[in-house]
């Protein structure tokens, strides 16, 4: 399986590799999660969700159902 | 070209409604848009010899709609035909995020509106070490005016007025034409292309220092404001705190406005000759108008409060936190606000869930809002708590009137998660619930920006609310006042006239003579066909009049209560009030207000939406009849239904 937003850890610095096809799939690129953007994972919410991600020198809140809509290395 | 109208776009959290405040001040109309529920900003621009009309569109991060609200953005600017075309567009930017703000820039670039790219927020850039050339980005933009601001410290400000004023603003390309709104593969690829250019363009225009730390540390404050314990205790903390703040300095304004209002209609009373008009100024529009306006007190320190949370950004972690435990109630972290804000009335919570992208969740707000005990609840829970609740401790610490206050409060939450779960099986959408929410830097809060929303939220309360409040409560004055002549005359002759001239039993006759005519008015008479409905909860025809006024707002309850059992309602003469209330009997010799009949009119209090003016809200904000006739009755069912196992549980 391939790792995504949702499955990765915290402090690394990531690559989205692709977004995959949904709803919200251009809301999250515009929202600056494009192919090729550099990602970390900051901090989670008690529970685990939502996660807050550092993309590209702002922080975004996405619960886990969405990140596991990015795919990143 | 003269320029006279300029919308204003940009991303959320760029300081645009910062920037909006500085050019306008206090100069700013609230509407709305046909279709939306987003409000329309519009203020003046004061030049020195003439006025700009700036729009302040909603909040968006690109030109494509992604939701309801947005489509604002997209439908005036892809139009020149649309009435609020602007001469020109401000794109407001946070410099220190360039490359996702410019996003919607270069999306509204193409358009070739005349337009002036402001770069917002500076000194956040340079402190993240980011110094922008703006030579270089003016070489890629030509025809882009760009000017730089700090909104918060109005430097740039003047020099953008002084631009907009000039108005030589160029405009010589063709227009590229807007992606159709519903192809979003389309839109897709044409962000990713964007962002492609944009990341070059930022190699060129941007110099980044790489000796500051660029990358964003984690605060210590974001730490524990999202820790696990600490984060929700904190949260416990400032919510005790700002409701035990705003009760505790409320009052005195409370105090002062009841009494002034009071005096108000005595005087008039005195002044004015006695007649039918007297009476409309004094006991109908005079107390109808201090009935909305007690509530300002109120309304304005929440949303004072609740304004500085936002300005900090501590809310959007209040959100973020909250979000997981509201979900599988069928809400939104969102949601939060507008049940927070519902707790002092429900007029601003219904319209603070307009943050709420998703239409089913923030529907199920907006439905379950008024469940939350409202001020206007407080005074009627206090009569009847000090009523029927003994004055006593229970397991040696514990205020037994005190925890059935408390008791009906957590009715009130817990009713309005359980609603919303049962909702959300109901309720059907299409659209995604998401939760993409910019967690903003923590900073100090603009105080500028905090008045203008605490001014704008009592505004929208006083005429929204306000005209509906003054209405109903003239409506039912009048209902209260008229009645068949034939039945309050032979009613009033019935009473015995006292013969001598001692002050005090003609004082009592006249209070007499007032509770028979209201008993024999048209409201009076709607009270008792009423009774045989009410009677299985306990209630007589004297507590249905009530539940009748309170429709007007619920204190009033209070008020109607003494008019009934003619006494003062105000200040010490509470207690004859109570007094009356307690020897009250039915025909049968047993007392009306007992345990049974008290806790089953309060949670008939805790439920009924009885309340015209959040109905108008909810019809307004939903923009139908449906949803806030099904809210009054499913709240009105709850009420009954709930109240009848109350009352015989108890009896």
């Amino acid at each position: 399986m391939k790792q995504t937003l949702a499955t990765s850890e915290r402090g690394k610095i990531l690559h989205v590799q692709s977004v995959h096809t949904s709803a919200i799939s251009a809301k999250l690129i515009e929202m600056g999660l494009y192919v090729g953007q550099e990602v970390e994972i900051l901090f989670s919410a008690p529970f685990g969700d939502p996660i807050a991600v550092n993309v590209g020198g702002y922080v975004l809140s996405l619960r886990l159902n969405e990140a596991a809509l990015i795919e990143v290395a | 070209m003269n320029v006279n109208k300029i919308a204003l776009v940009g991303n959320p959290n760029t300081g645009k409604t910062s920037l909006f405040n500085a050019l306008t001040g206090l100069n700013q109309q609230v509407g709305n848009f046909p279709g939306v529920t987003v409000d329309k900003k519009v203020g003046k621009l004061k030049l020195s010899n003439r006025s700009i009309e700036i729009i302040d569109l909603p909040g968006t991060y690109s030109i494509y709609p992604r939701s309801k609200d947005e489509e604002v953005v997209y439908d005036i600017l892809s139009n020149p035909k649309h009435p609020d075309f602007p001469d020109a567009v401000c794109v407001v930017v946070d410099a220190s995020n360039l490359e996702r703000n410019l996003l919607l820039f270069t999306q509204i670039y193409a358009l070739a509106i005349p337009i002036v790219l402001v770069l917002n927020m500076s000194d956040i850039a340079f402190r993240k070490g980011k110094k922008i050339l703006v030579e270089k980005l003016q070489e890629e933009f030509p025809e882009a005016t760009i000017i730089e601001t700090n909104a918060r410290i109005k430097s740039g400000v003047k020099q953008l007025m002084d631009t907009l004023d000039a108005g030589n603003l160029v405009r010589h390309r063709s227009p590229k034409v807007l992606i159709a709104k519903e192809d979003v593969l389309t839109q897709q690829k044409d962000t990713e292309q964007k962002f492609q250019e944009i990341n070059a363009l930022i190699k060129k225009c941007v110099l980044q220092d790489n000796s500051t730390q660029t990358r964003r540390k984690v605060t210590r404050l974001d730490t524990l404001f999202v820790h696990p314990i600490w984060g929700y205790s904190i949260f416990l903390v400032i919510l005790l705190a700002l409701f035990q703040l705003i009760f505790t300095l409320a009052s005195f304004p409370m105090d002062l406005i009841d009494s002034l209002f009071g005096s108000l209609s005595a005087y008039l009373h005195g002044v004015l000759p006695a007649g039918m008009f007297t009476e409309l100024l004094a006991n109908g529009i005079i107390p109808g108008i201090g009935g909305v306006i007690i509530f300002v007190p109120q309304i304005v320190l929440l949303f004072f409060f609740i304004g500085i949370l936002e300005e900090t950004g501590y809310m959007s972690r209040v959100v973020f936190i909250m979000d997981r435990i509201m979900r599988p109630f069928g809400l939104n972290g969102k949601s939060v606000v507008p049940l927070l804000s519902s707790a002092a009335c429900a007029i601003p919570g219904v319209m603070a869930s307009r943050t709420i992208s998703n239409w089913k969740e923030r529907l199920i707000t907006i439905l379950v809002a008024p469940l939350m005990s409202c001020s206007a609840r407080i005074p009627v829970y206090t009569l009847l708590i000090s009523l029927v609740i003994p004055n006593r401790l229970v397991f040696g610490f514990l205020n037994l009137q005190g925890l059935t206050f408390f008791g009906l409060y957590a009715l009130g939450i817990i009713s309005a998660l359980l609603v919303s779960v049962v909702l959300r099986m109901f309720i059907k959408t299409k659209e995604e619930s998401v939760l993409l929410l910019e967690l903003p830097d923590l900073k100090s809060p603009r105080w500028k920006n905090v008045g203008i929303t605490v001014f704008d939220k009592a505004r929208l309360f006083l005429v929204g609310a306000g005209k509906i409040i003054v209405a109903i409560s003239i409506v039912l004055w009048a209902l209260g006042t008229f009645g068949p002549t034939e039945r309050i005359q032979n009613a009033v002759q019935k009473i015995e006239k006292p013969t001598n001239n001692n002050a005090v039993q003609l004082a009592a006759y006249e209070k007499q003579v007032n509770a028979v005519k209201f008993e024999n008015s048209y409201i009076g008479i709607l009270g008792k066909t009423i009774e045989p409905a009410i009677k299985p909860l306990g209630y007589d025809w004297k507590i249905g009049i009530s539940l009748i006024t309170s429709f007007a707002a619920r204190e009033v309850f209070v008020g109607s209560m003494a008019t009934i059992y003619s006494v003062d309602a105000d200040g010490e003469e509470t207690r004859s009030l109570l007094e009356k209330m307690k020897q009250e009997k039915n025909s049968d010799g047993q007392p009306v207000y007992t345990l049974a009949s008290g806790l089953s009119l309060m949670v008939f209090y805790v439920y009924a939406m009885q309340c015209m003016a959040t109905f108008a809200v909810v019809k307004r904000e939903t923009k139908s009849w449906k949803w806030p006739i099904i809210q009054l009755l499913y709240m009105g069912v709850m009420a009954y239904v709930s109240s009848w196992i109350i009352f015989q549980i108890f009896s």
